[in-house]
């Protein structure tokens, strides 16, 4: 089912990240995502997240399919060329994957193959707008396909904390008219900070998914902090987190997150969950955010 | 020597847009040799942009575009007709476009595409580079050049991962494209980034078969 129906339907929609494993063992993972059925709408899988190498999400989103589990296919510039992106958002269709997350992707730099080319051929704007030529039955270079065209709901990405943020609105913007029906953002940890963000998008219909990340830790949060671009964790958050002891972490750092979809729910079409190994306590989060 | 080609003359005109006064200036050095530079194609130049309902506030001939301290010192006589202009149109490569764009705060529009940076006897300023596309972006991104600013050479727009106006490749360097929209800001073109970018046409980096031909290209070889 596409995302977009969710949206249609009026739902607040939820979906959760998954992380390919770095070698070929699968099972863990999707046993991890059984409690997850039918309390959240789609899981994201990652494209080589971190510019890590892993299993690819064309491939894990096809077993996520035939557990009857919602994909969505992110789907980066990193890697592949025109020719590369095009023939695999192909076989997504031909894998019956109907949701794509459109993303430009991390710099091979900041992941464990340093020393790999970046691609970028296209970024995201792109990416999208040749998806949504393939849509209407042709190729980038204007060739015609053969067949019925592939269907897809195309997602992007948005960071509502980028600094300067008017470049960030104007791309977004572009990703919109390139086909983009849906956003997905980077974590959101403050709440005003988001509402000026929706202030200044209120001209554009696209949902916006607001982005939770479970935070493992008061070091992780200085972490992102000084590290993540967009990502700032109040100090307020993190003297919560570190007033408890280490065995109370895990439901403070829950009910931290259920207060912040509390108070983003007004806001934002649904929310997005990086939860980053932690999918076993996403079914706690959902009910006490009341979701 | 870093081998220019004039971009088609419909698309120089097409930056230029509604602009009125246009200042002209050539570079004397590399550009000169591959006639999309000096006083011939200067000339022409203003022939065309006249031809073309705009008004010349001034013209000039600088010998090499690429080298600041010189283009500041030429310039400062130039104010003048300088201030009164719209835009510049720059007829040189990519690098000296940069260079101009950097020391005078005014809409740059480049004249021609930079096909091969040959055996770069030109100067390689500061934070100017040209990675010889072919397919020159300064006219739409404020003299700034995305493909050499950016990391990941994107197009359209920053990619959300600049940390303090700093890349995330590497922490000294300045995000190109927080760079870009400052300086479209500063010249008032903030709407150049409104519209989409096609993708590149890479087979633009490949010096054409007459371009390799000439003695220019030889002589490097």
């Amino acid at each position: 089912m596409k995302l977009s129906e969710c949206f249609e339907q009026g739902k607040f929609v939820i979906t959760c990240e998954v992380g390919p494993s770095k070698g070929i063992e699968t099972e863990k993972l999707m046993e991890e995502l059984e409690p997850l059925r039918d309390k959240v709408d789609a899981f994201n899988v990652t494209d080589l997240q971190s510019s890590v190498l892993r299993v690819g999400s064309l491939a894990m989103c096809r077993l996520l399919r035939e557990k009857g589990l919602e994909p969505i296919m992110q789907l980066t510039c990193r890697d592949r060329n025109r020719l590369g992106l095009q023939s695999d958002v192909l076989s997504a269709a031909v894998l019956s994957i109907e949701n794509l997350l459109c993303l430009t992707g991390d710099h091979p730099k900041l992941g464990d193959h340093p020393e790999a080319m970046p691609v970028f051929d296209l970024d995201s704007v792109q990416l999208l707008s040749a998806i949504k030529g393939l849509m209407n039955g042709k190729d980038m270079a204007g060739n015609d396909l053969e067949g019925p065209p592939p269907e897809f709901c195309l997602g992007a990405a948005v960071n509502p904390g980028a600094d300067p943020l008017e470049p960030q609105i104007m791309k977004m913007e572009k990703k919109i008219e390139a086909g983009a029906e849906f956003f997905q953002t980077q974590a959101v940890y403050e709440v005003d900070k988001f509402a000026v963000f929706c202030e200044k998008i209120k001209h554009l219909k696209a949902p916006v998914m607001a982005g939770i990340v479970l935070l493992k830790s008061p070091a992780m949060a200085k972490f992102m902090n000084a590290n993540v671009a967009g990502i700032y964790v109040p100090d307020e958050i993190i003297d919560e987190l570190a007033a408890v002891p280490k065995e109370k972490r895990v439901e403070k750092s829950l009910e931290i997150s259920a207060r912040l979809i509390k108070q983003l729910k007004n806001l934002c079409s649904g929310v997005h969950i990086m939860s980053l190994g932690w999918e076993r306590h996403v079914p706690t989060l959902l009910e006490l955010a009341g979701l | 020597m870093l081998f220019t080609q004039d971009k088609p003359l419909d698309e120089v005109l097409e930056s230029l847009g509604k602009e009125k006064n246009i200042f002209l200036l050539a570079c004397n050095g590399c550009a000169e040799a591959c006639e999309t530079g000096g006083e011939k194609a200067l000339s022409a130049m203003e022939t065309e942009v006249k031809k073309a309902g705009k008004n010349v506030t001034g013209a000039c001939l600088v010998d090499f575009l690429c080298n600041k301290v010189l283009v500041t010192t030429r310039l400062a006589r130039e104010m003048d007709r300088i201030k009164q202009a719209d835009s510049i149109l720059v007829l040189t490569c990519g690098i000296g476009v940069q260079a101009v764009a950097k020391v005078v705060d005014k809409v740059v529009h480049p004249a021609a595409n930079t096909v091969s940076l040959g055996g770069l006897q030109g100067l390689w300023p500061a934070d100017e580079r040209c990675e010889a596309c072919g397919d020159c972006a300064l006219d739409y991104t404020g003299g700034i050049c995305p493909i050499t600013g950016c990391a990941k050479g994107l197009l359209n727009g920053p990619c959300g991962g600049a940390q303090d106006g700093k890349c995330e490749v590497d922490p000294e360097k300045d995000c190109g494209w927080i760079k870009i929209y400052e300086q479209l800001k500063k010249v008032g073109r903030l709407e150049n980034l409104k519209k989409i970018r096609t993708p590149r046409d890479h087979s633009k980096m490949l010096p054409s078969a007459e371009l390799r031909k000439t003695s220019f290209y030889d002589v490097e070889k």
